[in-house]
């Protein structure tokens, strides 16, 4: 019980960050209705590139903001393979997320790049997550990034052309006839969402203090696993579009309290991520069984032709 | 304002399910010109009002709408010129977004969307009454998601939608085959009363041969990718059924006459 309440801060910050990251999930699999593989290349993306201009000694948003900006160029990629080349979204998200493989070795030069928080000034740390002044705990640092840019997609997403991503994910047909192009939406979205994963990818090196190839594996499930018990726990009250997204961050700090809980109680750590696979296909599968065994849904056929 | 020149269509070219939609078709509308287009199952109506939108590109023919070729133009870029009711009343509207937004999102049909509000006050108060004109109380419900809304309200609030940006060309497939009676007679007067509010130019399908003759200036019968049947005017409006009927075992022969082409 010790070990988990000392443990507790840790899992938080990260459930933050990760909530973080768990936002742009949301804004390609709930709004756009994309279902984005890149996320696991992108996620180690932004931390790479955030790492090795720090090392540089660029200055620390001077390269979140570049981290972010490649992450955006990722989901450009994923997009233009989707919207030009007629690759479905799975197969380009996971076209995109294999060169970003090479892409990350590259940036690092090796598979790991470790930054000292002493040396350089991280925003957040896992060394900061307890006995801080608040201004400089990790913890209420991710926060603040979550509520800014929960702010800033609250603004864009009531706008002209956020309501156009929001049609575009919702009915496709009806936008295009509304002379919306969704082909442009797609692309847009799929660069909102990877950035803002980058960014989080970005934070996470720094609380983690490296960079590593592997940072980014199965990053979409635990995005998804977010964004899932963010949304089964809060759709009664959250109808908001920002309490949603807030729902997703809480989702991302649940998820990793609970592991944490879980680790605490001696689960073996080799099988975690089989852990999450196996709650998230669950949660996944609960709207399906829902309509196949418990209610009858009349369906219409020949929608585009009829 | 519409001329549709030779065009045709056909999908899986060159394979056994090889099928010509529109076979060389040409076509004009007059300005104002309301056309009901009536016809079998697979005659190409649907074909004929995608072609139109752009839902695909015809192979072959031209299509000017008020002067500006939009044959190679892509569905998106169309829509300025058009507005759509679609036969599946979920296909018209975004469910997850309210009355309001849709209304706002088709009010923008054409223009450029930047960063301003997707919907302001003053266009939130506007839509109410529009949408009291509907007679369907909906006016009270203007932040309701369209997904909660019945069949025939959603087609209902297609159709202010597809006529808020007056349109060169209102395009309706069989709009109210999914509702029932009284809601499809509801829908098709609110139909009469927006087309003539307006002076819209209007083409209709619809499988009801009552419907086809009562409504517009003027009828067209398809078969097989082509018209076979233009009528307008005082010969049009001494339609009986009965002639459409004979009209339609004359192309098609009896044996292939549908069920939906029998009136009840
Ligand atoms: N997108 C498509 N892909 C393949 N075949 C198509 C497509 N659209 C239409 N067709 C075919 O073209 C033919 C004409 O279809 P269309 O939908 O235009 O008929 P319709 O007159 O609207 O019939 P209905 O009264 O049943 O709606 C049909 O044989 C149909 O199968
Ligand atoms: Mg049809």
């Amino acid at each position: 019980m010790f070990a988990f309440i000392n443990a507790l801060p840790g899992a938080v910050a990260q459930g933050l960050i990760w909530g973080l990251m768990a936002i742009g999930v949301y804004i390609t699999y709930k709004v756009l209705d994309f279902a984005d593989l890149t996320v696991d290349g992108t996620m180690c993306t932004g931390g790479a590139v955030c790492i090795m201009m720090m090392l540089k000694g660029h200055n620390v948003w001077v390269s979140l903001l570049v981290a972010t900006l490649v992450g955006m160029l990722a989901g450009l990629i994923t997009g233009i393979l989707h919207t030009l080349m007629g690759i479905p979204p799975i197969l380009s998200g996971i076209l995109t997320q294999l060169a970003l493989y090479s892409v990350n070795l590259k940036i690092m030069g090796k598979s790991n790049q470790a930054i000292n928080v002493d040396k350089y000034p991280l925003l957040v740390s896992l060394r900061n997550v307890k006995k801080m002044p608040i201004f400089q705990n990790t913890i209420f640092v991710s926060a603040l990034f979550c509520i800014v840019l929960i702010a800033i997609l609250y603004w864009f997403f009531g706008t002209e052309l956020g309501c156009s991503l929001r049609a575009t994910g919702c009915n496709p047909n009806m936008s295009r006839a509304q002379g919306i192009n969704t082909k442009r939406n797609i692309v847009i979205g799929l660069m909102i969402s990877n950035g803002i994963v980058a960014l989080a990818s970005a934070l996470n090196a720094q609380y983690l203090g490296f960079a590593d190839i592997n940072m980014g594996r199965g990053a979409i499930v635990i995005g998804l696993a977010a964004v899932i018990i963010g949304t089964v726990i809060f759709e009664k009250i959250f109808k908001n579009f920002a309490l949603k997204l807030l729902a997703v961050v809480i989702g991302g700090v649940i998820y990793y309290v609970v592991l944490q809980a879980v680790i605490c109680m001696g689960f073996d750590s080799d099988l975690l991520k089989m852990l999450s696979a196996v709650v998230v296909a669950i949660f996944l599968a609960i709207p399906y069984w829902k309509q196949h065994f418990f209610a009858k849904k009349v369906t219409k056929g020949g929608a585009e032709n009829a | 304002m519409l001329d549709v020149k030779n065009i045709s269509k056909t999908f899986y070219p060159g394979t056994i399910n090889e099928k010509t939609a529109i076979d060389n078709l040409s076509f004009h509308m007059d300005d104002g010109d309301f056309v009901t287009v009536i016809g079998g199952n697979g005659a190409g109506k649907s074909s004929l009002l995608n072609a139109l939108a752009g839902t695909w590109l015809v192979d072959e023919g031209s299509i000017v709408i008020d002067g500006t070729d939009v044959t190679k133009m892509p569905e998106h870029k169309r829509a300025a010129f058009l507005g759509r009711v679609f036969q599946d009343p979920m296909l018209g509207t975004a469910a997850t977004m309210g009355i309001d937004e849709n209304l706002a999102l088709a009010a923008r049909r054409g223009k450029l969307r930047g960063l301003k509000p997707g919907i302001s006050k003053a266009e939130r108060e506007s839509y109410r009454e529009l949408v009291a004109s509907l007679g369907l109380g909906l006016e009270d419900r203007l932040t309701a998601k369209v997904g909660l809304l019945s069949g025939g309200q959603r087609q209902a609030i297609t159709l202010l939608m597809s006529t808020l940006q007056r349109p060169k060309l209102l395009l309706l497939d069989e709009h109210t085959a999914a509702l029932d009676p009284k809601t499809a007679a509801k829908v098709l007067e609110t139909t009469n009363r927006i087309v003539n509010e307006h002076h819209l130019t209007t083409l209709m399908i619809t499988h009801n041969m009552k419907d086809a003759i009562a409504n517009g200036n003027r009828l067209i019968m398809m078969s097989n990718g082509k018209i076979i049947y233009d009528v307008r005017g005082e010969e049009k409006q001494r339609l009986q059924v009965t002639d459409l009927l004979k009209k339609f075992e004359e192309v098609a022969g009896s044996s292939s006459m549908s069920d939906k082409l029998i009136l009840g």
